[in-house]
């Protein structure tokens, strides 16, 4: 392969301030302004937010799908070292699929109606691993199976149509996992489906993650789903990331308010049965405009926190807690926190 | 408060060590947003210049006489097929008429035919197309005439009716209308058939509106977008089927100078004296372009998912 | 009217959607959507009726409303039975019940202002004396959801998803109804915002003495909202009880896989998982027996003949607890639905 192999300590995908700018007609939309992260080898990482806050413009630089222009990329984006960034098209392309692969929301518009699964699935295989024909259908029948599909050698010969939604989530991992890529990106992957195949999709996940030993980025809005499967998570709001720790220390003490807010702002489920019904936390006002540059901390228009600080000075990410970092200025550290 | 004022110990509270993060740069020079007229022009530069060269044209129809024209049915049989000089812009045909005049005052013709058609096309489709998407029996009456009159191609059509009537450019315009018809209220029907499964059309009928302010109120105003640009489809292929109806002598009578009859004249001479056919062909291309410009542009300005954008 | 009488019932309700098909556009067959479904609600009650997609949730809602005529059955609001009558007489009667929908884009007129819009209901039922009575109903209803007066001169490009969800609601409410309809009001909305609107709803109701009928498919939500819980599958109520004994003693295996599939915000919290296999059949073609055998667990001989009726099964939580199961008539002991595991499914206590 065109790419290194991974060398020690060092991680598998590490994003550096990485800004994606859209030329709009009305000012430029800072989508993602200097968000750094980094994926280990064969972790789950999750990047939460709202809608609007810039996680799928993040994965969509990574594998730079984003039309430039009107967008444009800054930063750099190392696969194992290597800045994709700097990539040639012809470079972006062997590694779109082979050692990065994608799956989308939308399990009916990502797949073409008009070829048979088994050609989808073995499409990426040929094109980046010169298989035969014949070799694909026999590596899409294998795909079909590990991603829990019966009959798949009936399955493979059928067309996106004749499947049913949770189904074709399944053919788009089996499409994703095909060449063995050493990164999946999921891009809110179950949103689409109902409760009951969301709760199937998450299984195969977790189960393909033991598996296949792909790293995951998982880009979601529902915080049940980042704790059903990720290790680490990223918080991200209005283009910037405020907020990462492991799953564990992200759910039990969130520093930043705004994370705060957003868990205190789901109802819990099982709320009945302990006698904790409360009131939902609200987080009042609305995500600003990312056409004008904010001179303070993001969040601090709509924070119960908020001083004349946060609405001047942009807090850095500080080390709140071994591993877990965070962007306020009040944001307690280890020790407070204790105290 | 100006970020110069508040630094650590300037009167405000502060934690220990504030650490401020590092201001991003730019990786992208700054866009001025343009609002107004001139801003809508500058996002939609297929309105600006469809536009342009429609109002250039309208004014070349209204203002022909104060052009540096001459009479263009004046004949002049010792000035017959003149080259184009500084004296005929565009030469004369073979009767010595000057075909700068002629072409200048076509315009008229054209454009009258081309806006007629689409408003009254558009008006009489919207009616057809609203009773059908309302009344289940009126529908499956009215479109199967409509599938009817489309499958005869709308040329034809239009050459079927003129030769029931006399020509004069307002039997041109009702043929063409009549030929037009089905495919407006094929579209507003498909509109209207959409817009009553809106939720906000439900929330309305929860709300007991009535079937009539149903219509007014919530289906009408929203086909007009859709119906705009149509009508300027409607009205570039009018402008194509007059000049093609005048060109085969079954539109406006030769008496009153087009685009189509001016061609008609000059095919004989098409070989040797190629200007009589090439200047109302290069005016009947211009026109019927920047119409479809406008169109376009229109379609992609008023389409809600363009606007819903970043 | 009697005092305990329910403000709406419905009884056996069936809306079948014929398809067309073949050359002459002929009935083919029908899509079962709703098919023999029966619930009340009383005065100021929210159930909440939860279903995956295609259950007929919201077809159930839009038959209320009579956007369509209904294929079978009874509606009954506040004791006078609407579903046959002219739509004539039904005008008046429509400003009892309300509608609230999902998407808050498509769900207000783009060409009307929002003054347009909350004035259309007051002036369809004669509510405002006169004209300076409407302005201030107008900008009463802004107050109450919490949207700021001057906006009423604005369209509706120019607010948020939130924002526009507050004026349907406010269009709701102008019509001073007894009975709201929220088919998914809040699912579309982000986390922050969802909150918002679910906190407005529930003071709307207290304040107001509203009657809810909450569909959704989120339970955590519908577990905040609501007082009694209806599940429906395929068509079918499935199992109605009251919030608390739905969610500690699920009677259906149906609800308890729907519990156990939602993912909670607690990572490595310890629960019992169920899995469904397969996909929801297609409701063209709704299967034999008991429509839910082909994915249960549980499914025994009986499941695939003979159809479960909704009844009233034991529940140590208290009464009114109704489901359609055949397990309920095996003893306690070979019936894994006979406990309360609503806690190991929700991993809570």
């Amino acid at each position: 392969m065109a790419l290194p192999g991974p060398q020690d300590g060092q991680p598998l995908l590490s994003v550096e301030n990485l800004q994606t700018h859209f030329r709009t007609p009305d000012g430029v939309n800072r989508a993602v302004d200097g968000v750094s992260f980094h994926v280990n080898a064969g972790e789950t990482l999750a990047i939460v937010g709202e809608s609007g806050c810039g996680k799928s413009v993040t994965a969509m630089s990574i594998l730079r799908l984003i039309p430039e222009p009107p967008g444009k990329i800054a930063g750099a984006i190392r696969l194992n070292g290597k800045n994709l960034l700097e990539c040639s098209d012809r470079e972006m392309r062997q590694i779109r699929g082979n050692d990065i692969s994608m799956i989308f929301q939308e399990p009916m518009t990502s797949l073409n109606p008009v070829l048979t699964v088994g050609r989808q699935i073995g499409e990426t295989l040929r094109l980046h691993q010169g298989m035969s024909a014949k070799q694909a259908e026999d590596r899409a029948v294998e795909m079909l199976n590990l991603v829990g599909i019966p009959e798949a050698k009936r399955r493979v010969r059928e067309y996106p149509h004749q499947l049913s939604g949770g189904m074709r989530q399944r053919v788009m991992i089996a499409i994703a996992l095909a060449c063995n890529p050493k990164l999946l990106i999921a891009d809110e992957p179950t949103t689409a489906l109902d409760v009951t195949i969301q709760a199937q999709i998450l299984e195969l996940m977790r189960d393909l993650k033991h598996r296949v030993g792909a790293a995951i980025v998982l880009i979601t809005h529902d915080l049940g789903v980042v704790a059903e499967v990720a290790e680490r998570v990223v918080v991200m709001y209005a283009g910037k990331k405020v907020e990462e720790a492991a799953i564990g220390p992200l759910f039990r003490s969130p520093r930043h308010p705004y994370t705060q807010g957003l868990l205190g702002s789901m109802p819990k489920l099982g709320s009945s049965l302990t006698g904790h019904e409360t009131r939902l936390a609200e987080i009042p006002g609305l995500v600003p405009s990312l056409k004008a540059k904010i001179p303070g901390c993001v969040f601090a228009s709509r924070c119960p926190h908020a001083t004349d600080l946060c609405r001047a000075v942009a807090p850095a990410l500080e080390e709140k807690a071994p591993g877990h970092v965070a962007a306020c200025h009040y944001a307690p550290r280890e020790g407070a926190m204790a105290a | 408060m100006s970020t110069a004022t508040l630094s650590p110990g300037a009167g405000v509270a502060l934690p220990a060590g504030v650490n401020a993060a590092a201001p991003m740069p730019d990786i992208m020079p700054p866009v001025k947003p343009k609002k107004g007229f001139i801003g809508f022009l500058r996002r939609n530069p297929t309105i600006a210049i469809g536009g342009f060269l429609v109002l250039l044209m309208v004014c070349v129809a209204v203002f022909a006489p104060f052009l540096w024209t001459k009479d263009p049915t004046a004949l002049a049989p010792a000035l017959r097929t003149r080259e184009p000089s500084a004296q005929w812009w565009f030469g004369t045909d073979m009767l010595g008429r000057d075909v700068y005049s002629r072409v200048l005052y076509g315009t008229r013709v054209s454009l009258t035919v081309g806006f007629s058609v689409a408003i009254c096309a558009s008006l009489i489709g919207l009616v057809i197309g609203l009773t059908s998407g309302f009344i289940r029996v009126a529908d499956a009456i009215i479109m199967r005439i409509m599938d009817g009159m489309m499958s005869i191609p709308s040329i034809l059509l239009a050459i079927a009716l003129m030769a029931l009537t006399r020509g004069s450019v307002g039997n041109v315009i009702l043929a063409i209308t009549i030929a037009e018809i089905p495919r407006v209220s094929r579209l507003v029907r498909g509109v209207v058939l959409s817009l009553r499964e809106q939720p906000y059309v439900d929330a309305a009928v929860a709300a007991g509106t009535r079937t009539p302010m149903i219509i007014i109120r919530h289906i009408l105003p929203n086909t007009l977008a859709p119906l705009t640009v149509q009508a300027t489809y409607i009205c570039a292929s009018a402008m194509i089927t007059e000049a093609i109806l005048s060109f085969i002598g079954a539109g406006t009578p030769p008496i009153i100078p087009s685009w189509g009859n001016i061609m008609a004249e000059g095919r004989a001479l098409w070989q040797v004296k190629p200007y009589i056919v090439f200047f109302p062909a290069v005016f009947l291309s211009i026109t019927v372009l920047a119409v479809n410009l406008l169109g376009d542009g229109l379609r992609d300005a008023l389409d809600p998912r363009m606007a819903k954008r970043l | 009217m009697n005092a305990i009488a329910p403000l709406l019932q419905v009884n056996d309700l069936k809306k079948h959607f014929p398809i067309h098909g073949g050359f002459f556009g002929g009935t083919t067959g029908y899509v079962y959507a709703v098919d023999g479904v029966s619930f009340e609600i009383m005065r100021g009650e929210t159930l909440s009726l939860v279903g995956e997609s295609g259950c007929g949730k919201s077809t159930v809602g839009k038959a209320l409303l009579r956007l369509f005529s209904i294929t079978g059955g009874q509606v009954i609001l506040g004791g006078t039975r609407i579903d046959d009558m002219p739509s004539g007489t039904l005008r008046p009667l429509r400003r009892r019940m309300q509608v609230v929908f999902q998407d808050p884009f498509s769900s207000l007129n783009p060409r009307l202002r929002v003054r347009d819009i909350l004035a259309e209901p007051i002036r369809n039922f004669g509510l405002a004396k006169d004209a300076a009575d409407l302005e201030a109903r107008v900008a009463g209803l802004m107050d109450k959801v919490r949207l700021p007066r001057d906006a009423v001169n604005r369209w509706p490009h120019e607010f948020s998803g939130g924002q526009r969800q507050r004026i349907g609601i406010a269009r709701a409410l102008a019509a001073e109804p007894d009975l709201i309809i929220c088919d998914e009001a809040v699912s579309a909305l982000d986390v922050s915002v969802k909150a918002q609107i679910v906190n407005l709803l529930q003071d709307l109701q207290k304040e107001l003495g509203l009657a809810m009928l909450f569909i959704s498919h989120d339970l955590a939500i519908v577990e905040h909202m609501t007082h009694r819980v209806a599940v429906m599958y395929l068509g079918k109520i499935v199992e109605v009880a009251p919030k608390r004994s739905l969610f500690a003693a699920p009677k259906h295996p149906y609800t308890e896989a729907l519990l156990s599939a939602v993912p909670v915000p607690e990572p490595g919290a310890a629960r019992e998982r169920i899995i469904l296999k397969g996909d929801v059949p297609s409701p063209i073609n709704p299967p034999k027996g008991c429509r839910f055998h082909t994915r249960c667990p549980y499914a025994f001989d009986r499941c695939r003949t003979e159809e479960p009726a909704l009844r009233p099964v034991a529940d140590a939580m208290g009464e009114g607890h109704i489901a359609a199961c055949h397990l309920h008539d095996r003893p306690a002991a070979e019936n894994p639905l006979a406990g309360s595991k609503g806690a190991s499914l929700l991993a809570v206590g």
